[in-house]
């Protein structure tokens, strides 16, 4: 494969001008979707302020906040997944490798089984996702620390941090999940599968606030992930404060990361997959990697939050059995084409 | 005035010292070169002028500055290391790699092409401009890794100020490729460049090298121009090889002929 810097560039900003248009594109049908469907002139009419009766309600009411945290939490998941597939130079990583998901879910298993899903929390949010989001951050700083020394952080000590503190969540929650009763069962399960069906306004100012801090910190550190690939050292000796840049991508990768679980549960694959075939259209440089990630993870979980709500409507399913189901074919066709796309791993 | 100065250093990053009373200095445009056995301490003295661990005892100077109070950036334009193995595995065209090697300088993306384009033909690998990384031969990764660190301190015409440390850096080339490197390291230690390499072959660092600095177990067991350090003699206590050293046809350097 040729690939020229200048064309490769020019391609990147196509790609960015393309995910930009198909963004509010992607938002319009989804509001449309669901067990009332909503023509598009009717929800743009909707949006300018116009009075369509029901389809006011519906649209303002329940679909808007729903499909903004969507594409907030879709941009949010998979911009974190690109930061990490770079600090961790490996096209195959994914944000819960830092412990975050499996601390959150253990978090929100902690409370539901305690009771807390009966509480009120604070400002809309349940003492759940509070618990969800304690959970994550706290599970990253332990293995920051575990993976932490005097010499610094060694990134694949983390690795394995990651994993340790991974499988130690998952001990305790199944524990929880034992001695539990059968409807608490159920709320852990129906949890940790995700679902962007809390919707609410409270929800979305947090979100936009969080994850809107996060989405413009990131792309601060594109220049340092281009030298991290080459490693470590390397980035170093280009003049890059190596340790700054980890702590920094790390801290704000629990933190965006933490909150998404915490306000929709765990949806799965957006991180990994993302990123991972951005990279393959346009490179692996993070100047276009990150933004672009993060406008085709709004797409792909808004579309995927608008399928779980008519493929079985009126029920509907968690966001994160559409994101695997598309996912998971997906990512497989590319494991098999990988070659091609001078992918070593 | 010398660039790089060390005095008495020792380093034991890992508890174990890995160099013990090392002194030297180095002039703008001298080229030296380290040999010894495995495990000799050659690539950590690169290390620790590369920043990568400090010295226990002693100091490193470098333009006259101890080396740890160099702010990044400016160390960065002045200083840069290739490292025997490189961990890259992303599909970074080869031009977007060398490009790296310009992120201390501010010179704009045109400037930053057209040294990108000199230092890969200076390494042959102009033609391979739009290859991806990933997809190269061991040797062709490694005079693109040679020209990312040429990028970080080219400069046409003067190179004075800047210090290059090569890890081996003929291990993966053809004999071509190896002449055509030593051909590169004479050009920019004429243009004022600094040069520190290991070298595993003895007449190739004989060719490149002004001097030779010969490690043992962390200390300098000898050093000086190559035809005062390459004796029969050193290869017997320090390789126990019976070598024959005789004057290079070439009538510069000496040769060695393992026997």
């Amino acid at each position: 494969m040729i690939t020229n810097v200048i064309d490769r560039r020019r391609r990147a900003q196509r790609l960015l001008l393309l995910l930009v248009v198909t963004l509010p594109l992607a938002m319009l049908l989804a509001l449309g979707t669901g067990a009332v469907h909503i023509a598009p002139a009717d929800t743009l009419a909707v949006l300018l302020g116009g009075d369509r009766g029901q389809a006011t309600l519906i649209v303002q009411q329940i679909r808007l906040p729903r499909v903004l945290l969507a594409g907030i939490i879709g941009a949010t998941l998979a911009m974190s997944g690109a930061a990490m597939q770079g600090l961790f130079r490996n096209p195959l990583a994914d944000p819960s490798l830092i412990g975050v998901t499996a601390g959150a879910s253990l978090g929100a298993s902690v409370l539901i089984v305690a009771g807390g899903s009966s509480l009120s929390g604070l400002a809309g949010l349940s003492l759940v996702s509070l618990g969800a989001f304690a959970g994550g951050v706290l599970a990253v700083l332990l293995v920051y620390r575990l993976a932490s020394s005097e010499n610094g952080t060694s990134v694949a000590t983390m690795l394995l941090a990651g994993i340790a503190i991974t499988a130690l969540a998952g001990a305790a929650g199944s524990l929880l999940e034992f001695f539990t009763d059968n409807e608490r069962l159920r709320q852990i399960s129906l949890w940790k599968m995700g679902g962007l069906d809390g919707a609410n306004l409270p929800r979305l100012l947090l979100a936009s606030v969080v994850a809107g801090a996060v989405l413009l910190a990131l792309p601060r550190y594109a220049l340092p992930l281009n030298t991290l690939l080459l490693g470590e050292s390397e980035a170093r000796h280009l003049g890059i404060p190596v340790n700054r840049t980890k702590l920094a991508l790390i801290g704000w990768v629990a933190v965006g990361v933490g909150t998404s679980v915490a306000l929709v549960g765990t949806i799965a694959f957006v991180g990994l997959v993302v990123p991972h075939i951005v990279r393959l259209l346009i490179g692996p440089d993070h100047r276009t990697l990150l933004p672009a990630s993060a406008l085709a993870g709004a797409i792909l979980l808004v579309c995927a939050d608008a399928l779980s709500r008519i493929v079985l409507a009126p029920t509907e399913l968690p966001v994160g059995i559409i994101t695997a189901l598309i996912g998971v074919p997906f990512f497989i066709s590319l494991l098999r084409q990988r070659h091609q796309y001078g992918m070593q791993t | 005035m010398t660039l790089l100065q060390l005095q008495s250093v020792d380093a034991a990053p890992w508890g174990d010292p890995v160099l013990t009373d090392i002194s030297l200095g180095l002039a703008p445009g001298e080229v030296m070169g380290l040999i010894g056995t495995n495990g000799a301490g050659k690539s950590s003295l690169l290390r620790l002028l590369a920043g990568d661990f400090a010295a226990t005892s002693g100091s490193v100077l470098f333009a006259g500055r101890a080396l740890e109070s160099w702010p990044r950036q400016q160390l960065a334009q002045q200083r840069a290391f290739l490292p025997q193995l490189s961990l890259l595995n992303f599909p970074y065209t080869v031009e977007e790699v060398v490009l790296l090697g310009r992120t201390p300088h501010s010179t704009g993306l045109r400037a930053d092409q057209d040294i990108v384009r000199q230092v890969l033909r200076a390494t042959d690998t102009l033609s391979l401009r739009n290859r991806l990384y990933t997809q190269l031969s061991g040797g062709e990764r490694q005079r693109v890794q040679l020209a990312r660190v040429l990028a970080q301190l080219w400069h046409p015409d003067d190179m004075r100020g800047t210090l290059l440390l090569l890890d081996e850096p003929t291990a993966a080339l053809d004999l071509a490729h190896q002449q055509q490197l030593a051909a590169t390291i004479a050009g920019i230690a004429a243009r004022g460049c600094a040069v520190i390499l290991v070298v595993h072959d003895v007449n190739l660092a004989a060719s490149v090298s002004h001097r030779l600095l010969v490690l043992d177990r962390g200390q300098a067991v000898a050093s000086g121009s190559p035809d005062t350090v390459l004796t029969p003699a050193l290869f017997r206590e320090l390789f126990h090889a019976e070598v024959l050293v005789q004057p290079h046809p070439n009538g510069r350097q000496p040769l060695v002929i393992g026997l």
